[in-house]
């Protein structure tokens, strides 16, 4: 494994393996009363946040609190940030603050491979832009593989903003590199030009994929979208491309529902099936801080030896 | 005022010759001259000056990125004895005040003439024309005028200003680029684009407007020339505007002629180095090489660098806040030489063709871009072909630093540069 | 330290030195599987807790001795120790072992730990860090088929296989069937490493 997780391409199939074998055994900790771990005792996470992420970053939080880590959570607003300080600048602080890790979270695609070039620390990528979201993949994974064992052949449709989703292009990289089939299914405008070079198949007809998928993820649609002519309404979308109880209905009998939230219910999923039991939406919460413990413990937990880890 | 000759220098890669230079101009040519000061050229390649269509030298206003000093500096030592100074300064270019300061600013320099380019509309602002003939009829004689940076995007302010320019012989250098369909855009858009979750900047966003622009020259019977063409498509569009006898010529800058989009996912520099942001953007690998044919075919007239020199802080960021451009001036012959002669596209009179007699004829600058021949102004750049070497913008006169080659080992070095046969750099450096 | 079966038995042929066979390995467990039934008054309440990875075998094997014996089984279970270690940032961080509980829990039980060699004690710390996260046992004690001596902690085993004095450039080895396809305690010159 590489010294940062910056895009799920960073992870090689052993790698990928070896944090959901991990997150498995971790899994059990959070089913103790004491929930505490000594492993990251003296070490320092930074959680990095310039884009409001509440859930991300408590979810971080959390996975480094149970490590014993200490945990310094920098958010942008009301902070130098705000009056202007580089991402350079706030790098070097960071660094004099002797930060073993830094989770960012950035508007910016790229931002963290930016970072780092400046720290020395692991560099753990929270969401960058419309690039990636590598541990939101990994709990994504790790919900799919408790839910239906071994992703190798699995059939996974992602529907949704293909274009401006990072939750997407993770999931992409990581579940190919797990042996899944995915195809993403989305309107024309939300596909990336090139996106007959990916690791997956396209379609832009919902309803002809759903009989075949093991999984369906939906992926936030945001409003905003639909002023820049993206799709033409709300209601047209939700019609097209909206997971209801007619849709889900003719899926298969195992097949299990995902979204990485928030959610747009009655938009891109109906509540109905958003609650529904073969949602996973709930896990998928608590899935993040086991998944992400993983990651923290696989990257701090051993001796620094420049990045590898075996 | 004496004389210098120049010893066996070969003239466009041509036998060794002896230049004689007297009184600013080429007195003779041949074997066995002399004159009151020697400078070796034995093993050199002289060229004719080289001139640059397309340079930011940003002032005023942005000194703290270069200076008319630094810049012209920096050509001096890139070879140039003449550079077209771009219009996009603060404040902008858009007066005869503006255009006569920039001139005179290069003439107290004295490394390079500066010729202003004047900005096509008010404050670049695609609204009302600039007060185009004011500048024209100003000392610094504008000819050249480009709202670069911004396309003139509205087709009908476009067609007026290609008209008006016909009464003083100027020509619109078009920066095409259309910007609705380049909204937020941050690279070429394409696999490296998607995959990186860029926003992407199509290609036909460069080809609509350049395509758009032809048509428009052609109907009023205009003079164009299209800025840094990026895309295999526009290069398409100017052969077939060529081929009907369309007056529209075209520049490329040096980086476009080597580097492609893969560097922004993968470069020793790290993936998002804003080092290669750069308007407009990096393209395909197949981009290149038919920006390479059309230079070799003539269906792109010249090279200009589009020097465009930002402060270590505007790059040492996340791509999306970077600003765009890198510096040009003092790697641009070794960049051609390594794209188009390495590669047998060009031959030095080809080189000496596209980086100093066509764009002193399309800039309509006189006492430029004049061929080595006894009469012609001395202005006369020495080059060594030979020689290999890594990057190194630690020593550039160029405020700025922001080379994507640092590191990169390229061909060839300018040793000397004669302006109006005065030296201002010998053996590589400033004289 | 990762041995192939064909280094070990290689190993096993020229130089390095067998200290248990098979059939030692054995008596030894059975040894150790009566000395904990009279040790805990017929092992009414014990719990066996194996340290990955051999531990694990050598726990599931004491069990079935006493099964043998009492013909009653005793819980048996895992617990990895590694997020407990002290000496995690001396190598790499390493894949967790399994932690599994018998179903009853280890509250009030005694906890016997098993492992197959003990050496500076280091280990057995963790683990007793990590039992007091799981629950109160109402005692704990320690089996080890190998005690090479050398410990740095105020620990001692409560029930040996075998004493073998080492110096600490050596290394012992041991192989048992379930992991390795043979049961074999070998001690090895550093060098033969």
């Amino acid at each position: 494994m590489k010294r940062h997780l910056i895009s799920a391409a960073d992870l090689s199939r052993d790698d990928a393996l070896l944090i959901l074998d991990t997150a498995d055994e971790l899994a059990k900790i959070s089913e103790r009363s004491i929930k505490k771990l000594p492993t990251l005792r003296g070490r320092t996470v930074v959680n990095l946040f310039f884009e409001d992420s509440t859930r991300t970053r408590i979810s971080f939080e959390a996975a480094a609190k149970r490590l014993s880590a200490d945990v310094i959570n920098f958010s942008a607003k009301g902070s130098s940030v705000s009056k202007g300080e580089s991402l350079k600048d706030t790098a070097l602080t960071l660094e004099a603050m002797g930060a073993d890790a830094v989770v960012i979270r950035h508007g910016a695609s790229g931002a963290p491979h930016r970072l780092a070039t400046w720290v020395r620390g692991s560099v753990v990528n929270a969401g960058d832009g419309t690039h990636e979201h590598p541990t939101q993949a990994l709990l994504d994974a790790f919900t799919m593989r408790r839910r239906l064992g071994s992703l190798d052949g699995r059939k996974i449709t992602i529907v949704g903003d293909v274009l401006h989703s990072r939750v997407a292009r993770s999931n992409v990289l990581l579940l190919s590199t797990l042996g899944a089939e995915v195809t993403l299914v989305a309107p024309p405008t939300l596909f990336p030009v090139s996106v007959d070079s990916w690791p997956c198949q396209i379609s832009y007809d919902l309803d002809a994929v759903l009989p075949k998928s093991d999984v369906v993820m939906m992926l936030r649609v945001q409003r905003e979208r639909m002023n820049a002519a993206f799709f033409p309404t709300e209601r047209e979308y939700s019609r097209r491309y909206g997971l209801d109880r007619d849709r889900v209905a003719r899926m298969p009998d195992e097949a299990i529902v995902m979204h990485p939230g928030p959610m747009n219910r009655g938009m891109e999923i109906a509540a109905e099936v958003a609650d529904s039991p073969r949602s996973t939406i709930v896990e998928q919460v608590a899935n993040g801080v086991t998944t992400r413990m993983a990651v923290l413990y696989l990257l701090l937990g051993g001796a620094d030896l420049g990045g590898e880890i075996q | 005022m004496s004389s210098i000759v120049i010893k066996g220098a070969s003239i466009l890669g041509g036998e060794p010759r002896d230049i004689l230079i007297r009184d600013g101009v080429v007195a003779d040519i041949g074997q066995g001259l002399t004159g009151d000061e020697t400078v070796e050229a034995r093993g050199l390649i002289a060229l004719p000056g080289l001139v640059d269509l397309h340079t930011h030298l940003r002032e005023p206003g942005r000194e703290d990125a270069e200076t008319v000093a630094t810049g012209t500096r920096a050509a001096a030592l890139g070879g140039y004895t003449a550079v077209h100074a771009m219009a996009n300064t603060e404040p902008v270019a858009d007066t005869a005040g503006v255009v006569e300061q920039v001139w005179r600013l290069g003439q107290e320099a004295g490394y390079c003439d500066v010729q202003p380019v004047g900005a096509v509309t008010v404050g670049l602002g695609g609204e009302r024309l600039a007060e185009l003939g004011a500048m024209a009829d100003s000392a610094a004689q504008v000819r050249v005028f480009s709202d670069d940076g911004k396309c003139v995007s509205d087709a009908v302010l476009m067609r007026r200003a290609l008209e008006y320019v016909k009464a003083f012989d100027g020509v619109v250098a078009q920066h095409a680029q259309e910007p609705r369909l380049t909204s937020g855009a941050q690279m070429n858009e394409g696999a490296v684009s998607g995959r990186l979750g860029l926003t992407g900047w199509p290609a036909v966003a460069e080809e609509a407007v350049i395509a758009r622009d032809c048509l428009l020259a052609a109907h009023v019977g205009s003079r164009l020339h299209v800025c840094h063409v990026s895309t295999a498509g526009s290069v398409e569009i100017l052969r077939w505007a060529k081929s009907k006898g369309w007056d529209v010529t075209a520049e490329v800058t040096p980086h476009h002629l080597l580097l492609t989009d893969e560097l922004v996912e993968d470069s020793p520099v790290g993936a998002y180095n804003p080092i290669y942001k750069v308007n407009p953007p990096l393209r395909t690998r197949a981009d290149v090489e038919a920006l390479r044919e059309a230079l070799a075919d003539g269906t792109i007239d010249c090279v200009a660098t589009d020097h465009a020199p930002h402060p270590v802080e505007d790059k040492e960021t996340e791509w999306a806040a970077a600003a765009m451009g890198m510096i040009g001036l003092e790697t641009a012959l070794s960049v051609v030489q390594e794209a188009m002669v390495e590669t047998g596209l060009l031959d030095w009179a080809g080189v000496a063709e596209r980086m100093s007699l066509a764009p002193a004829r399309i800039g309509r600058l006189r006492g430029h871009g004049r061929s080595i021949e006894v009469g012609a102004p001395a202005n006369i750049t020495l080059y060594d072909a030979s020689v290999r070497g890594e990057v190194d913008p630690s020593g550039y006169a160029s405020k700025s630093r922001n080379t994507p080659y640092e590191g990169r080992t390229l061909p060839g070095r300018v040793v000397a540069t004669f302006l109006r046969g005065r030296p201002t750099v010998l053996n590589g450096k400033l004289a | 330290m990762v041995f192939s079966l064909a280094d070990a038995i290689s190993h096993a042929q020229s130089s390095a030195r067998a200290v248990l066979e098979g059939p030692d390995i054995n008596r030894a467990l059975i040894r150790i599987s009566h000395e904990i039934l009279e040790r805990t008054k017929g092992a009414q309440d014990i719990v066996l807790l194996g340290i990955p990875t051999r531990g694990v075998h050598l726990a599931h094997r004491l069990a079935a001795h006493i099964r043998q014996f009492e013909g009653r089984s005793v819980p048996v279970g895992s617990l990895d120790v590694t997020m407990y270690r002290d000496d995690l940032r001396l190598r790499p961080a390493r894949a967790l072992g399994r932690t599994e509980l018998p179903a009853d829990g280890i509250d009030g039980k005694i906890v016997v730990l098993v492992d197959d060699v003990l050496y500076s004690g280091r280990t057995v710390r963790s683990a007793l860090d990590a039992l007091n996260d799981l629950g109160r046992p109402q005692a704990v004690q320690l089996a080890a088929l190998v005690d090479r001596g050398h410990r740095e902690l105020p620990i001692r085993p409560d029930y040996v296989g075998k004493n073998l004095p080492t110096s600490k450039s050596e290394i012992v080895k041991v192989y048992l069937e379930e992991n390795d396809g043979r049961d074999a305690v070998l001690l090895l010159k550093e060098d033969e490493k």
